[in-house]
């Protein structure tokens, strides 16, 4: 990730900024002027980490929410450049385009080839309006489902990490058939005879992440979100209210503890003290270690099996009653 | 997620000793039609030619040789695995639509004969929730599936879905989406018929899911079908959408739709297709 970048802070991460600022400024000094100010930089570490930890230990399902959204966190292409060994991007749906909300392409990791499937957001104006903002079109679906097939057929475990708002929701994407093109990723994967390991690394946003996004594992960061709608799109249908957006955060049960609980992800990716911004390259560490022992697992089970345990997986989810009254079996 | 009734919401089964509801308006046209003919026309407009919403129950009636319809799982019900709070609470809106539809969930499944062959038939209601996938809907459509493979019986489903998400499930409603495309999946790959059925409205993960996969797909006339709502997509573009966009007609000039089907023949194309493939 760009060091460089402009440091962003969310309304909840304003106690941090004075005091980041400030460390910034004393480790400056000192590397320049060789000022002997290590104890202050310490005592302020302290009190950062401290106040950090305060905030994140009691962080509102909205608030998670906006850190999944964060201007600042790593994207697809971040932890793919940190993570992989090599990568080479492949372009094209083999129907007339190629779509930039998805990238996609052959990687190595550790040694193991692989092919790497993400849905990549822009970092500013301009970048968003090349990638759609991570909102993929049907082309975009058609090209991870190439991939994914091209995994199939070499023999290579297919890792996709999931950052979107959702499927793009404009004419174009209709006209080519973006229900389908969805309907038909979730099959082909449901069949893919290679491991498939999900990663969801930011917005899960419902159908749109759906569509890279059926597994034989599911990881989910700590602060990233998974829904069927956004907290915004669900509170102004069930609420008729914008500002009950807290409220439908709560409600939807989007974030990685409570999907654990629900029986929707595997794994809980830990991330640094802060968020994933706050330090990319030691999220990227720890993601990398998840999907090394995913990965690792996966390999030992038949390709038979594997297809059929990733059948059971998705056959058991949901919650329902089922009532006795009826003489049927 | 909610879309402009196009039609008058016609109740099925009045109480017979109320029998005012003699005529019925068509609210495309505004035409009044009597009701005996509208339903012989089985809620197709006679002036117009517009389509208003067929439930389960009458789906049922259109569609299989009579006596022949047993239904299954109709004891699966949706639980409140989210205890989700809102504006108002899922169990209301479950209670509220089982008695508005006298029905216990949006699909409802079961075997039948459609022209004298078995099949296995999964129907979606859209006046239950919006035909929306909530655990049950997932679960009786797998049921269903698991049904065709141990019966070596083509499937055939009717589609009606207003936006796919049932938000009170929250993430399991979306889950639904991968369990049924897996359940399709399985009829692939074990050779056996999936014809799919589209009609107004096909929409979101329900369009997004199993309706697109059948191997036939057939949509009655000017049935809403696509992926996002016609309002998301308005607000997304800043501008209104042209007339008949996301409409059958509309997808099928894209390859996206096999035949486009009079709801007067929908039976008999099922079973010329039953007739050739079984």
């Amino acid at each position: 990730m760009n060091n460089t970048m402009e440091r962003k802070y969310l309304p909840f991460e304003k106690p941090l900024e004075a005091m980041e600022k400030e460390l910034a400024q004393l480790q400056a000094r000192k590397q320049e002027t060789f000022a002997d100010n290590q104890a202050e930089i310490v005592r302020l570490q302290q009190k950062l980490s401290e106040t950090t930890r305060q905030i994140f230990s009691s962080l509102t399902p909205w608030q998670k929410v906006q850190l999944a959204r964060h201007p600042n966190r790593p994207h697809a292409l971040d932890y793919i450049n940190a993570i992989f060994e090599e990568f080479i991007e492949l372009h094209g749906d083999r129907v007339g385009a190629d779509d930039p909300a998805i990238i996609a392409g052959l990687a190595k990791f550790e040694g193991t080839s692989l092919v790497v499937i993400g849905q990549q957001k822009g970092r500013d104006t301009k970048e968003n309006l090349t990638r759609k903002f991570g909102m993929a079109h049907p082309e975009g679906y058609r090209k991870a489902r190439r991939l994914m097939a091209l995994g199939e057929q070499l023999h290579l475990p297919v890792i996709t990490l999931i950052d979107t708002p959702g499927a793009n929701p404009d004419m174009a994407a209709e006209e080519r058939g973006q229900a389908l093109a969805i309907a038909s990723n979730l099959q082909h994967m449901a069949g893919l005879r290679t491991p498939i390991l999900v990663v969801v690394i930011g917005e899960g946003g419902s159908g749109g992440a759906l569509g890279i996004g059926l597994g034989d594992r599911v990881l989910m960061q700590e602060y990233a979100i998974y829904s069927v709608i956004s907290p915004e799109g669900c509170a102004s249908i069930l609420w008729k209210n914008q500002q009950a957006v807290e409220d439908a955060a709560r409600a939807l049960k989007l974030t990685a503890p409570e999907l654990l609980q629900l029986g929707i992800i595997d794994e809980v990716v830990p991330e640094p003290p802060g968020g994933a911004h706050r330090d990319p390259a030691k999220a990227a560490e720890v993601l990398a270690k998840a999907m090394r022992k995913h990965l690792t697992e996966l390999k030992t089970i038949s390709l038979e099996e594997l297809v059929e345990l990733r059948y059971q997986k998705y056959r058991k989810m949901g919650v329902f009653r089922e009532i006795s009254t009826t003489a049927e079996t | 997620m909610i879309f402009r009734k196009r039609y008058a919401r016609i109740t099925p089964r009045e109480t017979p000793e109320a029998k005012k509801e003699l005529w019925v308006k068509c609210e495309r046209c505004g035409r009044i039609v009597y009701e005996k003919k509208w339903k012989e026309m089985w809620k197709v407009c006679h002036y117009c030619g517009s389509y208003s919403r067929l439930t389960a129950l009458e789906r049922i009636e259109l569609l299989t040789d009579p006596g022949t319809f047993q239904e299954r799982w109709s004891n699966l019900i949706s639980a409140d695995p989210l205890e989700f709070v809102g504006a108002r609470s899922y169990v209301d809106k479950l209670k509220e639509d089982m008695l508005k539809t006298g029905l216990k969930e949006a699909l409802v499944t079961g075997e039948a004969k459609i022209g004298g062959f078995p099949v296995a038939l999964a129907i979606l209601d859209p006046h239950f929730i919006m035909g929306s996938m909530g655990s049950v809907v997932g679960e009786k459509f797998v049921r269903i599936c698991e049904l065709c493979l141990e019966k070596k019986w083509p499937l055939v489903s009717v589609s009606g879905g207003g936006g796919g998400a049932r938000m009170y499930e929250g993430a399991l409603s979306l889950m639904q989406m991968a369990k049924t495309s897996a359940a399709v999946e399985r009829l692939h790959r074990n050779g056996l018929f999936y014809i799919s059925v589209l009609t107004d409205p096909t929409m979101g993960g329900v369009a997004a899911s199993f309706a697109f996969l059948g191997d036939i797909i057939l949509a009655e006339p000017g049935a809403l079908i696509g992926f996002a709502g016609p309002r998301v997509i308005e607000q997304t573009i800043r501008q209104k959408l042209p007339p008949g966009f996301q409409t059958s007609e509309f997808l099928y000039q894209r390859g996206m739709i096999d035949l486009i089907v009079e709801r007067k023949d929908l039976k008999q194309t099922i079973t010329r297709l039953l007739n050739i493939i079984h």
